[in-house]
């Protein structure tokens, strides 16, 4: 049994929304396998969860009409690995969220519940940033979009209100058509593991496979908060696939963009050995998705 | 032999997989309270006072106790047999709730209220003030001149046992040793190595938590249902911590979710005992969380070896030593034992030309009690002699595997101290055959002058190991079996099953013995003090030698007592047994029998003459048969001339030992820049004579290693050394191997009989835990040139020694 | 407080009253008496109290017992046949001895039920992804894979038969 005061499963997300203004000791339960985590270690014993686990508009993977890519904030991670629209148009967001603890975590904790707990070491964080996904939030005020980029604030703090329900995640055409990419994420086991490190790495091959037209770079671990290395794409940009001194310039900008600390899980040190290896072995293997050949 | 050796099915695997099985927690009454401990938040100190008044507000609270309401009785928690000799008994030196704060997580109160939720929250507003001394977490710290001693009423300073021990000359020393070698064979012809060798403290990890529930029966009795492996220990020391008769006190140990030595430990059933008793003897369960299991139970001890070796440049082993330092934490628990194990196993397992020398130390440090797990000490003793086995190799530039070939200790091998012998002998076997599986001769050539970032490294470790505690300690076991009316037979081990298949190795042990068939015996697989024989308990891979025996003696007598029933049953066939239903079926017997044998009408038939194969009553030889066990057993209960209920009970004191041994060979990948060791190949060769169950032994060795694994690349518990704080208290940060980190398992046996065990067993359950972790170890020193030298090597460690070489 | 849940509960509908914090561990343990459902760790993290809910395999100890609400659960106790014999699940666990203390044996076998439900082949690498987030301490997961594989091969067999 969980110590908690009350539990309210919301019909809807206006219905979760005032359930959420009416109770300052309310807080939202998606997955629940982080929030009755922290309830059962008492950080948050004797609080009252609103679920939006039965909403049926938070669920599931769409395509616009623009061909843009919308996915439910509730929507657990194997169902967002499983789903044909992801396989087709997002396949690494379905590999990094296939890589999230263990199979059953996998089937009930949610997208919408990994980005907004604040989490650095969320696994599909560092993709969501490296496909500048925006964050389509709902609040007492009304609904807000906020791009990912704008969205952490601190460890485990974002800019999401209480109050406030995340509903669906935006992923806009331009930002995957024609992009490849992978996520490397370092456990020291190979599963039911919390991100030592993830690296998101994405490129845009021109038509010939020549050249890196466009790269991303994202990471978790790497600081505070997920993040971007927008200074060492900007060296990949352009550059020739199979550039070895180029790839290590973009490895070598990247940690300068990064900002690990030591903790007992892992030394900054080895924080940053990671974060140069992955991004090389992530560049290389998203360039041969692309059809580029990287050590012509 | 009939049915031993047989890869039977589990007799429990019918229970398990339908989740009827019952464990501890699946008995438990309606309403039964709920007990949860209270720990303390400081490592090292005094409680002065408790503040209760909050959390006895919580609704549901029935009651809250605390280290000031305890019975003023030290205890001992080691699941060892008691001793009659003060000198060897276990050393006491906790209450149920202390008041003086060894470690942090220390049981300081409990609380007991009408669910858990509400004894959660009372047990987080105890509020308890503390006289706070400096936490001493390391050995190290704890051995400093002026170290606040932890138990100053039993060890003046925090050292709780020192034992030197030698091979060779009594008083050998190591310097002595190497002045010798010197001498003899001159300086330039000898290679030594020094080096430290460092093992982590790591925890169990068993999937079923410590719970008990305990209630005070109609007739007084303090009955406590409890997962641990050794109920009768458990009812000894719940006596002596309550300061009451151990004739009051009944354990009773249904199946179990695993122990591995933890539940080889008193836990926390005196403090079950004592809730029940202060709530009039309402039920009251007591279940230990994760959490607080890897903080507040036991562990296995970090050792850190320091080590010396010395050879001959042509490969001759000459003299070793071991300074071993063991953190035993807070409390003694089997401490005192575990250290001197692993100094004994060090010095045996090698022919030291010279001598060997071993110093070994446990210390008390307020951090995490260590205790009893797997190999008891072994592991630890096989990390440090199998680095400086492979790193003595590596100097002279002698394949390792030749080396131990050479120097590990020979058939015959009798350990002079104790006279624990090799009654059968299989180790070279097992190294020559894992050599061959492994292909050791064509990768250690293969693999040589890689370069590039991932290489590739064969490795390897040999162990040895005892079989029970003989005579370190005293061995003992009491079966009994009961005939049935229809011809099955209730066979009551003291021996517990905890997963490792002792109740269907014991049972193919009953049939083998009395004749009767597998189907026929009916273990009973719950020990109750109350009703099930002594013995005391799983550990030391002692069960299937020692209690065994006991299965296999009792199965005899209880034949024995059979056929002489039967034998009188063919005597009478014509008056008592006349008017009986079986009364024909055994007068037409008697008449074949003595057809066959040429007896007379007026001869006796006896016992001897008489055989049981596979349920039937034979005449010895196989021929013919006479009638089925079951025509003697229903005539036996039920006669009216003779009634007799065929029973037997047997005590074997067993006062014998014997070592089992063997290797582990394992070919691996190293990813130098991301510090990833891939396993590709792994296989353990085991000489622990003949299998009793193939299948089930099988499965004994691929779990010990995976643990090897773990114990190698990934566990290790983190203590904060300012506070004394585990950091990794949980299953995600303590990192045991999941499926995707165990790489397929390769086992292979050596099957030679030893003289001394029931069925030519030996040691099982624990050794395959042992060389793992050094093999790996081994393999990477193979593939990178890197010495290892501190276990878990995680890809941190790792990454830094691949560093610190320019490797990366 | 308690609160009026519905569900189906290895084919049988129930009615129960529960208090709105329990865990469906505790629900199915405490009030339906399904004991195999264990308790190892209660965040999640070692597999023991999997159960299926709508097919999906789920830790029911940080599941809520009010999302069960409308939904269908089954435990190891739902699997045997109606003449008590073992399901093919079950005899292969049995069988290629992958049981020993047994304690993560039931949440194990839930997810066999969800695995060989999807009629899929996989190899063992695959197989060991999809139990990975069960740990068992004893087994090495060696005789589990070996199970694993033969029910997988045995229901991918029988699928492709039927169909052919």
């Amino acid at each position: 049994m969980f110590d908690i005061q009350s539990f309210y499963e919301a019909k809807s997300v206006e219905d979760a929304i005032r359930a959420l203004s009416q109770d300052e000791k309310a807080q939202v339960i998606s997955g629940g396998t982080d929030v009755l985590i922290r309830v059962r270690e008492g950080k948050d014993a004797g609080c009252s969860l609103v679920s939006i686990q039965k909403i049926p508009e938070l669920k599931g993977v769409e395509l616009t009409d623009s061909g843009d890519i919308k996915i439910g904030a509730a929507t657990a991670f194997s169902h967002i690995t499983n789903d044909p629209l992801i396989q087709k148009y997002l396949p690494m967001l379905g590999e990094a969220a296939d890589t999230v603890g263990g199979p059953q975590i996998r089937n009930v904790a949610t997208i919408g519940g990994n980005i907004c707990n604040g989490a650095t070491s969320a696994d599909s964080a560092s993709t969501m940033w490296t496909l500048d996904a925006e964050l389509v939030l709902e609040g007492p005020e009304g609904e807000r979009i906020v791009p990912i980029s704008q969205f952490y604030t601190g460890p485990g703090r974002t800019v999401r209100d209480r109050r406030e329900i995340c509903k669906y995640f935006l992923i806009r055409k331009e930002n995957f058509e024609g992009w490849h990419g992978v996520y490397k994420k370092y456990g020291k086991r190979r599963a039911m593991e919390i991100a030592t490190l993830g690296c998101a790495v994405r490129v845009k091959l021109s038509e010939d496979k020549t050249r890196i037209e466009d790269g991303r770079l994202g990471y978790g671990v790497a600081g505070p908060t997920p993040l971007r290395c927008r200074k060492a794409e900007a060296v990949l940009k352009g550059s020739r696939v199979g550039d070895m001194e180029a790839v290590e310039r973009f490895v070598e900008t990247a940690l300068t963009e990064v900002n690990p600390r030591s903790s007992w899980r892992a030394s900054k040190e080895f924080r940053i050995q990671l974060i140069g290896e992955l991004a090389r072995r992530a560049l290389k293997e998203a360039v041969e998705r692309g059809g580029g050949i990287m050590n012509a | 032999m009939g049915v031993v050796g047989k890869e039977m099915q589990r007799v429990d695997a019918w229970g398990k997989v339908t989740g009827e099985a019952k464990y501890s927690a699946d008995l438990e009454p309606r309403d039964i309270y709920h007990g949860k401990v209270v720990h303390s938040t400081i490592a090292n100190g005094l409680v002065k006072s408790f503040d209760l008044e909050e959390a006895l507000k919580v609704p549901g609270v029935i009651k809250i106790v605390t280290c000031f309401d305890v019975p003023d009785c030290q205890f001992p928690t080691a699941g060892h047999p008691w001793s009659v000799e003060e000198k060897h008994q276990d050393i006491c030196d906790r209450k149920i709730l202390n008041q003086r704060v060894r470690i942090y997580g220390d049981d300081i109160a409990a609380v007991i209220a009408t669910d858990e939720v509400a004894a959660a929250r009372a047990a987080r507003l105890v509020k308890a003030e503390y006289e706070e001394y400096e936490p001493i977490v390391t050995v190290e710290a704890a051995m400093r001149e002026g170290a606040t001693p932890l138990h100053p009423d039993i060890r003046k300073d925090n050292v709780i046992v020192h034992s030197h021990m030698t091979m060779g000359p009594s008083d050998f020393t190591f310097e002595e040793g190497l002045r010798q070698a010197k001498e003899q064979y001159g300086e330039e012809n000898l290679v030594l190595v020094e080096a430290d060798y460092d093992t982590p403290r790591i925890s169990h990890c068993h999937l079923e938590l410590p719970v008990s529930w305990a209630y005070v029966d109609v007739n007084g009795k303090v009955t406590i249902t409890s997962s641990t492996q050794i109920p009768h220990i458990v009812r000894r020391c719940t006596a002596q911590a309550l300061g009451i008769d151990i004739g009051k006190i009944r354990i009773i140990k249904p199946y179990i979710g695993g122990g591995f030595g933890n539940k080889q430990d008193v836990l926390y059933e005196p403090l079950n005992a004592f809730l029940t008793m202060a709530v009039g003897g309402h039920p009251v369960r007591l279940e230990i969380s994760r959490e607080e299991t890897i903080c507040s139970t036991r562990t296995r001890h970090a050792i850190l070896g320091r080590c010396k070796g010395a050879a001959t440049k042509d490969g001759k082993l000459l003299a070793r030593k071991l300074d071993a330092y063991a953190n035993n934490g807070g409390y003694a628990s089997h401490g005192h034992a575990i250290c001197a194990n692993c100094g004994n196993v060090f010095k045996d397992l090698y022919q030291d030309e010279l001598g060997c020398e071993v110093d070994c130390s446990t210390v008390y440090t307020s951090s995490p009690t260590a205790g009893a797990m797997r190999a008891y000490g072994i592991p630890q003793a096989d990390w440090f002699a199998e680095c400086l086995t492979d790193d003595l190799a590596e100097k002279i530039g002698m394949d390792p595997c030749d080396f131990r070939l050479k120097n590990c200790m020979g058939e015959g091998f009798v350990d002079p101290a104790n006279g624990i012998a090799f009654h059968s002998y299989g180790l070279k076997q097992c190294i020559e055959r894992g050599r061959e599986r492994i292909c050791w001769d064509e990768k250690r050539k293969a693999y040589a002058n890689q370069t590039g970032p991932v290489r590739r490294g064969v490795g390897m470790a040999i162990f040895c190991y005892k079989t029970g505690v003989y005579p370190i300690s005293l061995e003992t076991a009491s079966v009994r079996m009961v005939l049935n009316q229809d011809g099955s037979l209730q066979l009551c081990m003291g021996a517990t099953e905890i997963g490792q298949g002792a109740d269907t190795v014991f049972s193919q042990m009953a049939a083998e013995a009395t004749g009767l068939t597998f189907d026929r015996v009916y273990v009973v697989s719950t020990q109750d003090t109350d009703t099930t024989p002594f013995d005391t308990g799983a550990y030391a891979s002692r069960q299937t030698y020692v209690s065994g025996m006991a299965c296999k003696k009792c199965g005899q007598v209880l034949r024995e007592r059979i056929l002489e029933y039967a034998a009188y049953m063919l005597n009478y066939a014509e008056t008592d047994l006349a008017k009986t239903i079986h009364g024909g079926t055994v007068r037409q017997a008697a008449g074949r029998m003595r057809e066959a044998l040429g007896l007379s009408a007026e001869d006796q038939i006896t016992a001897e003459m008489l055989d049981i194969v596979e349920n039937q009553v034979v005449v010895t030889g196989g021929a013919p048969k006479l009638f089925d066990v079951a025509v003697v057993a229903e005539t036996s209960v039920y006669s009216l001339d003779r009634s007799q209920h065929i029973t037997a009970e047997v005590t074997n004191h067993c006062k014998d030992n014997t070592f089992a041994s063997g290797c582990c060979f394992v070919d691996v990948e190293v990813d130098m820049p991301l510090g990833l060791v891939h396993v590709k190949k792994i296989i353990n060769v085991h000489d622990s004579g003949i299998l009793i169950n193939p299948k089930l032994a099988e499965g004994q060795v691929e779990g010990g290693m995976s643990m090897g694994l773990g114990y190698g690349l990934s566990e290790e518990m983190l203590v904060d050394e300012k506070t004394g704080r585990v950091l990794n208290d949980n299953l995600l940060d303590y990192k045991i191997p999941t499926a995707m980190d165990v790489p397929d398992l390769d086992v292979e046996f050596i099957q030679l009989e030893d003289p001394t065990g029931p069925y030519g067993n030996k040691s099982l359950g624990e050794p395959p835990a042992i060389p793992v972790a050094p093999a790996i170890r081994n393999a990477i020193l193979h593939a990178t040139g890197v010495h290892m030298n501190v276990t878990p090597m995680t890809a941190q460690r790792l990454t830094a020694a691949f560093k610190a070489q320019s490797l990366i | 407080m308690l609160k009026i849940v519905h569900m189906t509960v290895n084919g049988t509908w129930r009615e129960l009253a529960v208090d709105e914090r329990e865990s469906l561990l505790d629900t199915l343990r405490n009030r339906l008496g399904l004991t195999s459902v264990k308790k190892g760790c209660e965040v999640g993290e070692c597999g023991a109290c999997t159960v299926l809910v709508d097919g999906e395999a789920v830790d029911s100890c940080i599941y809520l017992t009010m999302w069960a609400e409308g939904r269908s659960i089954m435990t190891v106790e739902g699997l045997k046949g109606p003449n008590g014999e073992l399901s093919p699940i079950q005899k292969a666990f049995v069988e290629e001895a992958a049981v020993q203390c047994g304690f993560c044996t039931p949440g194990l076998i839930m997810s066999a039920v969800e695995i060989v439900g999807t009629g899929k082949k996989y190899n063992r690498d695959e197989l060991r992804k999809l139990i990975s987030g069960h740990l068992c301490r004893c087994t090495g997961y060696e005789k589990i894979l070996d199970a694993m594989e033969r029910i997988v091969e045995e229901v991918y067999r029988t699928v492709n038969e039927e169909q052919t």
